[in-house]
């Protein structure tokens, strides 16, 4: 018998039981609800449900939170109360407004300790993978199966095929985890996952900060992956020491141990291998309106009339149709109306550190945001001075949510406006209707704020850290 | 939710690549309770010009489209968030059959929760029912196969997801059967693993 992966250890190592049809019921360590969770708390209420175990059970204010004052509307203020009003019925602890470990829920989890290596994490959100960073098994569910994990904290599943995804040898300068996720999904497509967990493995990877494995792990549902992983090693348990809610003392020690044991064994098999070459990838930019149509910024755009079928013709013209922009056209040199910096993708720590770099001494010459993942963050970032960089380059820093990303909260990117993002999502209308969306890395929306076009933040981080 | 097993109706034609859930339902449709129908939200803003009103070349706002029951289209349909919404927008719609080349894995569990098939094909033979359409079609989960005008072609379906679709299960109810097993496992875990139940 061949060795095991992390998944398969961490399958294992959480299947109750297994039907004769091969599905198995999976306990759930950790379930996060936020406020897009109230129709899955509506569906429990009207079983005469309870939370089977509140004590597993966080929610967190996100989605719909304001970044700046009182929320925009009524229905926007309604959206948190409700969650407000379900964690109270259900005795679920809260990260709510006001509280200092709010955050985004894919940041805040993982920053207070909740989120750890062998744990199986799921929460009514498609970037849970991002937990994976951790070596948890983290994914994704709908409402529906909310309701199933708040009534008995468990989960029906099929066991997903294994697919590793090396990233080998040494970026370069400028070039981080944001750009080897879209780098893979242009190459395997936006369904180039599908059925598949990914574990992240190579050197690349291993160099990645535990931010920028978030980074990493948090894009593989936008190339069809469920869930992403990368398994636990020495810079993710000291990633994670001391954190609230993590173990402590003689117990963290014993936890250690089983953390680093998910480690793939040398001899495990995996249903699929793909390998990426870390020292050819450079800054990358989307320029359609799925995740998959993103290109190097030194390229050009492409053209339908060099299709290779008429469907992808038609689909490159639509989408450079909606983008505005012309066929075979550099991509750099255009020029952006706003910036957006924040999300579950890139509003770490790290993401605000290498932003301030490209813009310290530098001004916007467009209107741009700044969101911090978390309060955590903020409060560091401003420690740090990093807040005073961001306002004397002219952009406005604001509270912590998923603010642009979504556009739930009203914080939107007006029809037609063109907005260099470090968000997940450049589908048409995701940041308000008729929005144009370009993702990149924070340094590279950085590098648009200061110059007002698409541009390589490379030249721009000459000399600085 | 009630068990199908045979689906007949028109059959429209949507004939785009990467139909993510942001086009099935925007946004800001979101906070709407359900029990106010979501029909109405259904691939709002490709439907509607900027002013609000129909496109008239939308082919969902075509004569006779509001009776379909049966999506043919693209590669990739549904990927994106894990919104429940998005099925429910289908569903309220009137929709019970997607067919597509590919789907958002979530989507797919998320469609399968609420009685809506995702009915897999390959992408030639897809085409092929993307030309047939509008038309009648009849779609049989037990057999696995959908008849259009020009003949049947067979889709794949988990065989688990088959079964809860023709029984209409409830997932809730399956799982307390094993309640015994699941308070067994939780006691055994916080003995064996203290440190994954938070400090
Ligand atoms: S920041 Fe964006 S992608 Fe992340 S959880 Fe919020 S809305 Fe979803």
């Amino acid at each position: 018998m061949s060795g095991r992966t992390t998944l398969d250890k961490l399958w294992d190592d959480h299947e109750i039981l297994r039907r004769e049809d091969g599905t198995s019921l999976l306990w759930v360590d950790r379930h996060f609800v936020h406020e897009g969770s109230h129709h899955a708390f509506a569906k429990i209420a009207e079983r005469d449900m309870g939370v089977r175990h509140p004590e597993l059970t966080f929610g967190v204010a996100d989605h719909y939170v304001p970044t700046r004052g009182a929320p925009r509307s009524a229905d926007i203020a309604r959206m948190i109360a409700t969650l407000t009003g379900n964690a109270e019925r259900h005795g679920i602890e809260l990260f709510g407004v006001k509280d200092p470990r709010q955050g985004i829920v894919h940041v805040a989890g993982p920053e207070q300790g909740l989120t750890l290596p062998g744990l199986l994490v799921v929460c009514g959100d498609s970037h849970t993978a991002t937990h994976g960073a951790l070596g948890a098994y983290a994914f994704g569910i709908g409402a529906t199966e909310v309701a199933h994990v708040l009534a008995t904290q468990t989960i029906w599943q099929k066991k997903p095929k294994r697919m590793r995804l090396r990233v080998e040898g040494a970026l370069h300068p400028g070039v981080g985890a944001k750009d080897i996720a879209l780098n893979w999904i242009s190459t395997l497509g936006a369904d180039g996952a599908r059925g598949h967990a990914i574990e992240y493995a190579g050197s690349a990877v291993r160099d990645l900060s535990v931010e920028g494995r978030l980074t990493l792990c948090n894009l593989s549902i936008e190339g069809g992956a469920r869930s992403g992983m990368v398994p636990p090693d020495a810079v993710t348990l000291e990633w994670i020491a001391g954190r609230p809610f993590a173990p402590e003392g003689a117990l963290w020690e014993r936890a250690c141990e089983a953390f680093l044991a998910l480690a793939p064994d040398a001899d495990a098999e995996y249903d699929r291998e793909a390998v990426l070459d870390a020292s050819e990838i450079a800054p990358i930019v989307t320029w359609g309106t799925s995740p998959e149509e993103a290109l190097p910024v030194t390229a050009t755009l492409p053209d339908p009339a060099r299709a290779e079928t008429e469907a992808e013709a038609r689909r490159i013209s639509a989408s450079l149709d909606y983008m505005g922009l012309g066929a075979g056209r550099p991509l750099a040199g255009t020029p952006v109306d706003q910036i957006f910096i924040g999300s579950c993708t890139n509003g770490r720590i790290e993401d605000l550190r290498s932003a301030a770099a490209v813009l310290k001494g530098r001004r916007a010459v467009v209107p741009g945001m700044i969101s911090p993942g978390s309060s955590a963050v903020k409060a560091q970032a401003e420690q740090e001075g990093l807040d005073r960089i961001f306002a004397e380059a002219g952009l406005d820093w604001v509270a912590s949510g998923c603010s642009m990303c979504v556009g739930m909260n009203g914080d939107l990117v007006e029809s037609g406006k063109r907005c260099a993002s470090t968000t997940n999502r450049n589908f048409r209308g995701r940041q308000g209707q008729g929005a144009r969306t370009h993702l990149m890395s924070p340094a590279m929306a950085a590098a648009a704020a200061v110059t007002g076009t698409i541009t390589d933040a490379r030249p721009l981080l000459e000399g600085r850290s | 939710m009630p068990g199908w097993t045979v689906q007949e109706g028109r059959a429209v034609a949507l004939p785009l690549e990467n139909v993510d859930t942001d086009q099935l339902i925007p946004a800001r449709f979101m906070s709407t309770p359900r029990s106010e129908g979501y029909g109405g939200f259904l691939l709002h803003d490709l439907r509607h010009d900027a002013e609000g009103q129909p496109d008239p070349d939308f082919p969902l706002n075509a004569p006779g489209a509001e009776a379909a029951r049966i999506l043919v289209t693209r590669r990739n349909f549904g990927a994106g968030s894990s919104r429940e919404a998005a099925v429910y927008a289908l569903v309220d719609a009137g929709f019970r059959v997607v067919i597509a080349p590919s789907f958002g894995d979530i989507f797919s569990s998320n469609a399968v929760n609420n009685g809506l098939l995702p009915a897999q094909l390959d992408a030639e033979a897809v085409e092929t029912l993307l030309a047939a359409c509008p038309c009648e079609m009849r779609v049989d989960l037990e057999a696995g196969t959908i008849s259009a005008p020009g003949g049947a072609v067979g889709f794949t379906l988990d065989r688990v997801w088959r079964q809860k679709l023709m029984n209409g299960w409830d997932d809730i109810d399956l799982t307390l059967a094993h309640d015994s097993e699941i308070g067994a496992f939780a006691e055994t875990r916080k003995r064996a693993q203290p440190w994954t139940w938070p400090a």
